[in-house]
């Protein structure tokens, strides 16, 4: 079968997640109702007429049933997927690119970092670790985004924030009186999280530089570059490493990435001609 | 109970300060909490103390005639709060609201910038743990206006 051609599948539901978020529920429109995934992967998305783009999958790894994905409106593409309603369809092909490490962090504290849209390609990592958390050590979930309002999932983070054995903590930039929680950027929650530096696997998905001061503060805490994973994004047009479009440096983001090791690609992090 | 030199070590900020200087602090200091929803201080009165947080939360927080108070960070376990104490004309710039029963240990800025007048280690060694904290503040406050959850990334096609 030809790779670049995607497979139809119609959207079963479509949630607004906050203003400018939104999550559909994909079915396949013929055959088994099944799709294999490893968390951290992601699919591109053909928006007919419009373009097609790579999108994380932020659905169970274990519930195959349906797909995934959460999306925020950024461009011309994904404002056109807003617009999508239940029974439309989308072309898809995947899923591509490397996964979150949950199977090497076992017997090791997880320091999970998210910002804004990050949660999305996130949370399948949170679902693989819970599903057997009694295999890990200490776990933090830290999360920050713009104000309150823009707070993803917010129903399950309640639900994670009231078990004993986490510790989940969510940051926003501005907030009025009623808002109860952390202020201030999600960096500043790290020194605050209590995990073992020499056995720690910290996961770490949202902007660039939010990546770059997280990486800071967990390496102030001891945290070694061996041990730090993060997602990267770069535009993207086949996915599968044919096109040298989402060239970064000596990698492909869609086949190398989108989760590296950072001892991997800490040479090319940050670097401005990149 | 735990005296005020054993808490005072053990604090991040503290943590490591000669003894004969945590002594020096100790003269200054008192046991202080705020129950949810009391202030420790508000914008324009005299700050008098300096905090070191030992539980609980306290919302920093600015008062615009638009909005009402608008927080702009949080601060709790393991950090310090004001500097105000330190820098003429000595008045807290912003609100300080406990938003979760908050226990601290309170410095009397009079007295402690008494003590480091008269010893310039002492002073010196707490303006370079400020200084940190300052630049650990203001890098913070430097990604809260990037607003670096929406901001559009540079097209890197
Ligand atoms: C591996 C991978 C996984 C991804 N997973 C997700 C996901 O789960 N959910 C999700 O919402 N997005 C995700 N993205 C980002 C998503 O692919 C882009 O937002 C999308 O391609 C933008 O297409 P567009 O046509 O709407 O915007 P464009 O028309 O291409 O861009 C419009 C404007 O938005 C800016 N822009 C483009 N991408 C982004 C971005 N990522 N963030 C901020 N501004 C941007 C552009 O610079 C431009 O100014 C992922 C990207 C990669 C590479
Ligand atoms: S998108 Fe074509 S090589 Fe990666």
């Amino acid at each position: 079968m030809d790779p670049m051609i995607p497979t139809q599948y119609k959207i079963q539901r479509v949630k607004k997640e906050t203003q400018d978020v939104f999550t559909v529920e994909l079915i396949p429109t013929e055959g088994e109702r099944k799709f294999s995934f490893g968390a951290g992967q992601f699919n591109m998305l053909y928006i007919f007429g419009t373009g097609e783009i790579p999108i994380s999958i932020s659905g169970n790894p274990n519930k195959t049933g349906v797909l995934i994905h959460t999306t925020r409106t950024v461009g011309m593409v994904t404002k056109a997927m807003s617009k999508l309603k239940a029974g439309d369809t989308i072309g898809v092909r995947g899923p591509y690119g490397s996964t979150w490490p949950v199977k090497e962090a076992i017997g090791n504290d997880i320091v999970i970092i998210a910002g804004g849209i990050g949660l999305a390609p996130l949370r399948t990592a949170i679902y693989e670790i819970l599903r057997e958390r009694e295999s890990y050590g200490r776990i933090a979930i830290l999360y920050g985004t713009r104000t309150p309002d823009d707070i993803l999932f917010k129903r399950e983070l309640e639900k994670l924030k009231s078990r004993l054995d986490l510790d989940v903590q969510v940051t926003v930039d501005r907030a009025a009186r009623t808002w109860n929680g952390n202020v201030g950027v999600v960096t500043t929650l790290i020194p605050r999280v209590r995990f073992d530096p020499k056995n720690t696997t910290a996961m770490i998905c949202g902007p660039e530089i939010m990546m770059k001061y997280s990486i800071s503060e967990l390496m102030k805490s001891g945290l070694s570059a061996e041990k730090i994973f993060l997602s990267m994004e770069r535009n993207m047009k086949c996915g599968i490493g044919f096109c040298g479009h989402c060239q970064y440096g000596t990698e492909f983001i869609c086949k190398d990435g989108p989760i590296f090791k950072y001892e991997r690609i800490k040479h090319l992090f940050g670097k401005r001609e990149i | 109970m735990e005296s005020l030199e054993k808490i005072l070590q053990q604090h991040p900020f503290i943590q490591g300060l000669a003894p004969e200087h945590v002594q020096l602090i100790v003269g200054c200091a008192k046991n202080a909490v705020f129950e949810a929803g009391k202030f420790l201080f508000q914008e324009d009165e005299e700050a008098s103390e300096f905090y070191i947080l030992r539980s609980g939360k306290v919302s920093l927080e600015i008062f615009t005639p638009e909005y009402g108070p608008v927080a702009i960070q949080t601060v709790g376990e393991g950090d310090i709060l004001g500097w105000s104490w330190l820098i003429p004309p000595y008045v807290w710039r912003m609100d300080g609201r406990a938003i979760e029963t908050t226990r601290a240990i309170s410095l009397d800025g009079k007295c402690l910038r008494g003590k480091c007048e008269k010893d310039p280690k002492l002073g010196y060694e707490l303006m370079k743990r400020l200084a940190n904290v300052f630049e650990q503040r203001l890098n913070a406050m430097r990604l809260q206006l990037l607003d670096i959850y929406s901001i559009k990334v540079p097209d890197k096609k």
